[in-house]
Formats: structure tokens, C-alpha cells, sequence
């Protein structure tokens, strides 16, 4: 098993790994810690927080392309993965705020709003972290289970899987808009105050909380490069190229596509779990359908059927909006419009497809 | 002398009436045999008591006058004694009275002001008064005299020469308690002619009737409510059958027991029935404005697979095409305005299938064969026309005006009104799926259509230029959806984002139906509008929506390929 691990990469290329997590995880809060304001190398706090972010992003990136990028199976629904977890871990923070609320009651402030006495059956259990945590990795993944196995065993696919996955994150999106629902309706779960007793407000949470994303993208990223390696790997490969063939083959693919599935929405669910605390809001607008598609375009400009590309898509694409929003509002839909349309006529490799075009050209160039 | 004065009076009685109440005059006919016959009757009257006849005349007047006086009993005395007159010119002064728009000027004139209180006209002869410049007081009333005037002036009512003005009376009666008034309806009934007044009237008695001691009076009107009754008699009947703390029924009599229960039953029958035609055509017109934006689809979708993320937008393209129309013709043909919406049918239609056309030969075409890429790159157009629009008129939604021959709608039955736009859009549904339906199975390019849809390669072979097939089957899926755009605007709002709201409606609507069939696609529409109007009033509307999605996602599992699709077993690839 730790021989498999040890030869997924060669020592160039674990090199390379640890070094960015090294970076990640100890130069930069160093950076911020002990280097001085004023200083041009000091990290400043925001940036933890903004950072942390788009590692959840990349780790729902990496998620997408399991099942997209290595199993040709596009999902429209991950939004709701990543708002199971994300849910789950923002009924832990509301229900850690105790009696600080606008309304000084033990109840979460929009229950009180509400007029609701009591706490929901399904609220239960979510004062403690242990629960919590258990309902963020079993939850998405069992929720996705039973989809998958319905929609695979029925044989949707392509086009018609897409849709139904749209189809359930537009009704979970319906569902969580409503007041009645029980998780805040339209303003979602907000002003969280503390997670395990320490407050959110501080920077060293918010720096622990990116070290904590950094390291479990970091083992999601290993865990994801050992199965798409593995033989398990190379049958995903097939059944995206020709899933009759493989069918024919004996394999039955189902169990493959439901194991690549629940792993990629467990993934998405941690992603959720990590993003909330850190963004401070979850809301169902998370679930739109516009945000899963978006998912979809991070995993298509980093490039498809490669883990780093994944990871690169979804920085360069987050990093896009954070700049647009802020210096052209207005040409920011023009830009991810044009992504879509650029990457998928031309690029259909993504980064990752233009930079080994560059790097295949050299090599060519130096063997003549 | 007298004479003379009577004519005077009778005259401006007259027109008082005539000028007060402007819709009398769609009866005026009515009105001047019914002068007539008031003036001949009142010739001989007036030939024998000639001086008697002068002060009944102006009787009238000198009455009316009193409502502006300074005391309330003599104000009181004044509503009964119109009352007791019954000449219904007096209405609009004891509604202005009663409505607080009464003023008394220093000379004792009565003026009556508009709803807004800006204009103001004298109460006998409806002159415009300017009441910036006279002295005005408000003759004070309280509850008593509002009582008298509130019994006046449906007696009044109830003797109107006008049909609606009666009939709106009688409905009045049933809404509120009128056992002071069951006399003047049984007499009012006696002479009443139109049969839908009479059978108000009848129920209205039937109401009354209840509270009678005669047993025979009550059993008659219980099985008249039973047959014309609704729902504002469920708590009546319902009182009949309650029983005290005791156990024992408060009404005694079994027989009356009996027949209120039946009552009861037969109304809320008739009400549930009601409720399901109401659900039904209302699911119908959903399903017509759904068919409308999932058509287009159907095309590019099921004929030609290419899943268009940019539909939508094409519905919201049709929808401004209509705005555009509608302000040009604003502008320069004001007097024409209603014919926009005719006008603007060719111009929603070209436009939107101009853009999809555009869209097919710049972008989709290079992406034939490859169904999950199409999605993502139309995704990304939707994006840039939302944008684009959203630049151009604005984030806010605009305004599209109905024109005037399809606001409003036909009362069908107690309370359920069938607007007329969305009967319109039904019929334009049926015209445009019929058009659509006959250009693939009975033109050449439908032909053409079918054959590339079939097998490309061999319609190829065969000398169809399926580039340009592609290219004219995209263009009329797009357009058709700019049709759906142009009916969208008719009866909902108009924004940027109009397209999304349909979006994720239309692809079930085409999954649901199965891919390249028309039939199916009618089917899943008018399946999924009916569904969810009948499930709104059990679930309400959001979890209604959620449970359609549901079953939709569920119903695909049983069927992957649609309800209609054909027959027999393939594999892809």
C-alpha cells in the first residue's frame, strides 16, 4: 500500500508536492507572523481567509473531475454536496453560538424569528462537533449513493444524467428557500460566532482553518491520484471512452461509477464543510443551478482528466471573479461567457493542454 | 302653474339622473319610456290635485336639500323620506354621504366630490363647481344615520333602472344580514325580470327564510340553497348542525337536520368541482406557456440533439423583441397600439431565430457529437446575452402592457375568472404547434429535417446540405422560442433573467416527453402545468414544484428515454 503511494509521483515530482505544502502551510503563516506590517514580504490576514476559500474550491474542483474528467460523467448537481456539508458544519457553528444570538435565546436567531419553541427533530445532535463531523462524511456520500444507484442501475447517462443532476439541485435549492424548511430560508445560516471554542473572529482560526484546508486538499489530491491510478483508475478511463465496450468486456460498470460518484460527492461535502466556517455564510443560493454549472467550467479550463488541472482551474477561474468583480463588474459574465465558449471550441485540454502543447513543442525542437 | 312646475321638475329630475349616472345612459332608451310612462301616470295625479302636485315635485328637491342640514335628525328624516320616494337620482348624494364626500355650500347647495376630492359638482345639476372659492361644510353623521342610509340606499338600489346596479345590490344583500329588507325583496322579486337577479333574489330570501319559524318555509329554503348556494353558506348550514355542550343538536327538528346536511354536501360538491375546473384550466394554461418555451427545445433537443443552455434566452430575446415593438408603436403609432402584439409575432419570431442562427453557425456547429461540450459553450453564450441585455435595457424588469382586448377575462363561475391573455395563449399554443407540426410532416425542409435527424450520413449521400438543414432547424427551434418569449410577456414579467426561471422547466419538460417527439413534448407539457396546479393547493406552490421535480427524476429512472419514446432497444457509441 505505502509502496503503491510512494510510486504515484517520481521524487521530482513528490518533491514538488511537499514543497508547495510546505510554502502553503509554514512559509506563509510565517510570512504573516513574524514578518512586520509594513513589510513587502508580510501576508496580510485577509488573504488566509480569501486563500482558504479557493482551496475549497480546488478540492471541489478535484471532485468534479473525478467523475467528469476521468468517468465522462458530467454532474450539474454538485452544489449539493457541497451545501449538504456545508449545512451540516453551519448547524454546528449556530447551534455553538448558545445564547450570544440578536435574541439572547437558545435557539438560533431565525427559529426565534420564526417564532418556532422548540429545535427541529433534525437539528438534534448537531451541538456536538463529533456528530457533526460524522453527518458532513457520511451524509453527502450516502445521498449520492442512492442517486447514483437509481440512475446508473436505469442507465442514464451523458446528456440525461446532467439534467437530472440540474433537476435535483434546482428542488434541494427550492427546498432550502423555504422558511419552513428549517435552515433559514432565503438568508441561510449566518453570524456564527465560534467553532470548538475559539472564535472565528480572531486570525489565528482563521489561519488554522487554511493550514486544516491545505492539509486535507493535500490528502484528497493523493487519495484522487491513487485511485485514478490504481487499476480501478484505468476502468474509469475506459468506461469515459467506450462504456458498451467495457460493459462487453464483463466488467459491470455500475459499481464503478457509483463508487467514483459517492467518492467525488464525499469530497465535495468536506470542500462544503471546510468552506463554511471560513466564508462565514451559507445560503441556498449555493445550490443553483448557474453555481454547479460554474463547478464544472473551473474543472474545463484547468483541464480535464488531470488532477493539477483541476486544481489550477479553479484558482485561475475564482481568481478571475475576485478580480473582476472588483475592477469590471460589468464584463465579468462577458469573461466567464467567452471562458466557456473559448476553452470548449479550443482548448478542450484546458491550461494543463496549452502548457504540454508549449513543452511538446521544445522537446520536438531539441530532439531535431 | 302647477303644471308647469311639475314639468320643470320632472325635467331636471331627469337629468340629474342622466348626468349623475353616466351608465344609465346605455339604457337611456329604457329610461325614457320609463319617463314617460312616469310623466303619464302623474298627468292625471296632477290634474286633480294641481297644487299638491307642484310640492310633490319639488318634494323631491326640498328632501334631498336636507341632507345637507345642520341637524342629524332632520338629516335622518331626510334618507328615510328619499327612501319612501324611491326616486334612485338620490343615490349618488346619500352614497356621497355616506362615503364622507357631502359638502353643504353657504347657500344650502349640495356638492358631491370625486373619489380623489379635487373636483366637485352640485348634487341636482351635476354642474362642475369650482370648490377652491366657496365656503364648504361636512354634514356630520354618526352610526344611525349611516344605518338609515345604508337601508335607503340599497332600497334604492334594488329599484334601479339599471340591471348592474341591481344586481350588485343583491349581492350586497347576500353578503351582509338584510332581515329588515325581506319585504322590499319579496317586492322587488315580484317585478324583477332578469333571471339572474331574480335567482340572487331568490337566495337571498332562501337565507332569510332560514331564520323563519314556518318549517315549510325553512325546508323550501334550504333546498334552494341547496341548488344555487356556494360557500357563503357553509358556516349557516353548518351552525344548524352543531350541537351544545350537552351533545344535542341545537336545531331540533331532524327533517330541517337532514336537509341542511344535504345542502352542505351539495355545495361542497359543486365547490370542489369548481375548484378542479378552476385547477384544470389553470394547469392547462401552465402547461401551454411551458409547451410554448420547451417547443423550441423540443426542436434543437430532440431533433437535432444539441442541448441549447442558451434556450432560455431566446424566450427572453423574444420577450424584449415584444417590449421594442411595443414602444414603437407607443411612439409613432399611439393609435394603433393594440395591434403591437400582432406585429410583434414575425419580429419576436425573426429575431430570436436570427441570434439562434448565429449562435449555430459561429459556435455549435464545431461542437456536432459532442453533447457535454454544447452544454458548457451554450451555457457560456446564455451568460454573455444576459449580460448584454442586462447593459443595454437595464437589470430592472420592463414594463409590457397587455393591449386592451386581452386584459380582463370571463367570469365562468362564482369566483374563477379565465383571464383573457391566457386564453390567448392557449389558442396561440395550438396555432404554433400546429404550424410547427405541419412544417416538419408536410414541407420539404421538413422532410429534409426528418431524414438528417434519422441518419446524417445517408441524407448526405442522398444531396440534402445538412449544414444548411442544421442551420434552418436551429434557426426555427430559436424562433419558436421567441414566440414562447412574446407569450411570456403577456403574463409574466420581463427581465434579464427571464430565461433561467424556464430553463431547468423546458429540459424536463423535453426529458419528460421523450426526445424528438412533438406529441411527447405536448403531452409533458400539459402533463407537468396540470400536475402542478393540482398539487399547489394540497402542497403549496414551492413544495408542489419540488414534488414535480421529484416524480420527473424518478418517472426518468423508469424511463430513460421519455414517456413517448420509441420502442426497442440500442446502444450508443
Amino acid at each position: 500500500m505505502i509502496k503503491n503511494i510512494i510510486t504515484l509521483h517520481s521524487y521530482k515530482g513528490w518533491f514538488f508536492i511537499f514543497s508547495l505544502l510546505a510554502i502553503a502551510t509554514i512559509l506563509l503563516p510565517i510570512l504573516n507572523i513574524w514578518v512586520p506590517e509594513d513589510s513587502a514580504l508580510h501576508v496580510p490576514n485577509y488573504m488566509f481567509a480569501l486563500m482558504g476559500k479557493y482551496l475549497c474550491y480546488a478540492l471541489v474542483a478535484l471532485a468534479i473531475d473525478l467523475i467528469w474528467g476521468y468517468t465522462g460523467i458530467l454532474s450539474l448537481g454538485h452544489g449539493v454536496f457541497f451545501s449538504m456539508g456545508g449545512y451540516a458544519m453551519g448547524m454546528y457553528l449556530m447551534r455553538s453560538v448558545g445564547k450570544e444570538g440578536v435574541y439572547k435565546s437558545d435557539l438560533p436567531d431565525f427559529m426565534v424569528f420564526l417564532d418556532w419553541k422548540e429545535l427541529p427533530w433534525y437539528w438534534y445532535g448537531f451541538d456536538s462537533f463529533a456528530f457533526t463531523l460524522l453527518v458532513i462524511l457520511v451524509l453527502p456520500g450516502v445521498f449520492a449513493f442512492i442517486f447514483g444507484y437509481f440512475a446508473f442501475k436505469s442507465r442514464i447517462k451523458g446528456v440525461y444524467f446532467a439534467i437530472i443532476t440540474q433537476a435535483m439541485t434546482f428542488a434541494s435549492m427550492l427546498l432550502f428557500f423555504r422558511n419552513a424548511t428549517g435552515f433559514g430560508g432565503n438568508n441561510g445560516l449566518t453570524d456564527f460566532k465560534r467553532i470548538l471554542g475559539y472564535s472565528l473572529q480572531v486570525p489565528s482560526t482563521k489561519i488554522s482553518l487554511y493550514i486544516i484546508t491545505a492539509c486535507v486538499l493535500f490528502v484528497s489530491y493523493i487519495l484522487s491520484r491513487y485511485v485514478v491510478q490504481s487499476k480501478l483508475g484505468r476502468i474509469l478511463t475506459a468506461i469515459r471512452d467506450a462504456e458498451s465496450r467495457v460493459m462487453f468486456s464483463g466488467y459491470n460498470t455500475i459499481h464503478y461509477k457509483l463508487f467514483i460518484w459517492t467518492l467525488s460527492a464525499f469530497l465535495c461535502g468536506i470542500a462544503g464543510a471546510l468552506y463554511v466556517p471560513q466564508v462565514g455564510i451559507i445560503n441556498p443560493s449555493e445550490m443553483q443551478p448557474s453555481n454547479s454549472i460554474e463547478m464544472a467550467i473551473w474543472v474545463a479550463v484547468g483541464g480535464r482528466g488531470t488532477l493539477s488541472g483541476a486544481l489550477i482551474g479553479a484558482g485561475l477561474v475564482n481568481g478571475a471573479k475576485s478580480w473582476f468583480t472588483v475592477a469590471a463588474p460589468d464584463y465579468w459574465l462577458y469573461f466567464l461567457g467567452g471562458l466557456f465558449i473559448v476553452v470548449t471550441l479550443f482548448f478542450p485540454k484546458g491550461f494543463i493542454g496549452i502548457i504540454s502543447r508549449l513543452f511538446l513543442k521544445n522537446k520536438v525542437k531539441e530532439s531535431t | 302653474m302647477g303644471f308647469s312646475c311639475f314639468c320643470v321638475a320632472v325635467k331636471i329630475m331627469k337629468e340629474t339622473l342622466l348626468l349623475l349616472e353616466p351608465h344609465i345612459l346605455k339604457t337611456s332608451l329604457t329610461s325614457q319610456k320609463f319617463f314617460a310612462k312616469f310623466v303619464g301616470g302623474f298627468v292625471f295625479v296632477v290634474i286633480c290635485l294641481l297644487s299638491f302636485s307642484a310640492v310633490e315635485g319639488s318634494d323631491f328637491e326640498l328632501t334631498l336639500k336636507d341632507l345637507g342640514h345642520k341637524s342629524r335628525s332632520k338629516i335622518k328624516k331626510a334618507v328615510k323620506n328619499l327612501g319612501k320616494q324611491g326616486n334612485s337620482a338620490a343615490l349618488p348624494a346619500l352614497q356621497a354621504l355616506k362615503d364622507n364626500r357631502l359638502r353643504v355650500s353657504d347657500d344650502g347647495t349640495l356638492i358631491i366630490l370625486n373619489e380623489a376630492g379635487d373636483v366637485g359638482r352640485e348634487a341636482l345639476t351635476d354642474k362642475q363647481v369650482d370648490i377652491q372659492s366657496l365656503e364648504l361644510r361636512k354634514p356630520r353623521i354618526n352610526n344611525s344615520v349611516r344605518r338609515a342610509l345604508s337601508a335607503t340606499i340599497g332600497k334604492l338600489q334594488l329599484q334601479s333602472t339599471d340591471t348592474t346596479i341591481r344586481l350588485s345590490a343583491a349581492k350586497q344583500l347576500l353578503k351582509k344580514s338584510s332581515s329588515g329588507l325581506v319585504e322590499l325583496v319579496e317586492k322587488a322579486l315580484a317585478v324583477e325580470t332578469n333571471v339572474e337577479i331574480r335567482g340572487v333574489f331568490n337566495i337571498v330570501l332562501a337565507k332569510e327564510g332560514l331564520n323563519s319559524d314556518d318549517k315549510t318555509k325553512r325546508l323550501e329554503s334550504l333546498k334552494i340553497i341547496r341548488e344555487f348556494g356556494d360557500n357563503d353558506f357553509k358556516s349557516v348550514l353548518e351552525a344548524l348542525l352543531k350541537k351544545n355542550e350537552n351533545d344535542e343538536f341545537l336545531e331540533s327538528d331532524l327533517e330541517i337536520r337532514d336537509n341542511a346536511e344535504k345542502a352542505l354536501s351539495s355545495i361542497e360538491r359543486r365547490q370542489f368541482f369548481i375548484n378542479q375546473t378552476a385547477n384544470l384550466f389553470y394547469g392547462l394554461s401552465l402547461g401551454s406557456i411551458l409547451l410554448l418555451a420547451a417547443l423550441g427545445l423540443a426542436i434543437t433537443f430532440g431533433l437535432m440533439g444539441v442541448i441549447n443552455m442558451a434556450h432560455g434566452e431566446m424566450l427572453m430575446i423574444g420577450a424584449y423583441a415584444t417590449f421594442l415593438i411595443q414602444n414603437l408603436f407607443k411612439q409613432y403609432l399611439p393609435d394603433f397600439f393594440d395591434w403591437y402584439l400582432i406585429a410583434a409575432i414575425p419580429t419576436a419570431f425573426i429575431v430570436s431565430g436570427v441570434v439562434g442562427i448565429i449562435m449555430e453557425r459561429s459556435v455549435i456547429r464545431h461542437l456536432y457529437g459532442r453533447p457535454l461540450e454544447t452544454l458548457l459553450a451554450t451555457w457560456g453564450i446564455s451568460l454573455i446575452l444576459i449580460q448584454t441585455i442586462r447593459l443595454i435595457f437595464g437589470a430592472q424588469n420592463v414594463e409590457v402592457a397587455n393591449p386592451s382586448y386581452l386584459s380582463g377575462g370571463i367570469q365562468a363561475f362564482n369566483g374563477v375568472v379565465l383571464p383573457y391573455n391566457r386564453i390567448a395563449i392557449i389558442v396561440f399554443v395550438v396555432l404554433v404547434v400546429i404550424s410547427v407540426w405541419m412544417l416538419l410532416q408536410k414541407t420539404s425542409l421538413g422532410l429534409q429535417v426528418r431524414a438528417v435527424t434519422q441518419n446524417r450520413k445517408m441524407a448526405s449521400c442522398m444531396g440534402i446540405s445538412t449544414h444548411k438543414v442544421d442551420m434552418y432547424t436551429f434557426g426555427l427551434g430559436s424562433g419558436v422560442a421567441g414566440l414562447g418569449g412574446l407569450a411570456l410577456s403577456q403574463v409574466g414579467n420581463v427581465g434579464p433573467e427571464l430565461g433561467q426561471l424556464y430553463i431547468v422547466d423546458s429540459f424536463m419538460v423535453v426529458v419528460t416527453g421523450g426526445v424528438g417527439k412533438i406529441a411527447g413534448t405536448v403531452a409533458g407539457a400539459l402533463g407537468l402545468g396540470v400536475i402542478n396546479k393540482f398539487l399547489e393547493p394540497v402542497a403549496g406552490a414551492v413544495l408542489g414544484k419540488i414534488i414535480v421535480l421529484v416524480l420527473i427524476v424518478i418517472l426518468i429512472q423508469k424511463r430513460p428515454q421519455g414517456l413517448f419514446a420509441p420502442k426497442g432497444r440500442m446502444v450508443d457509441n
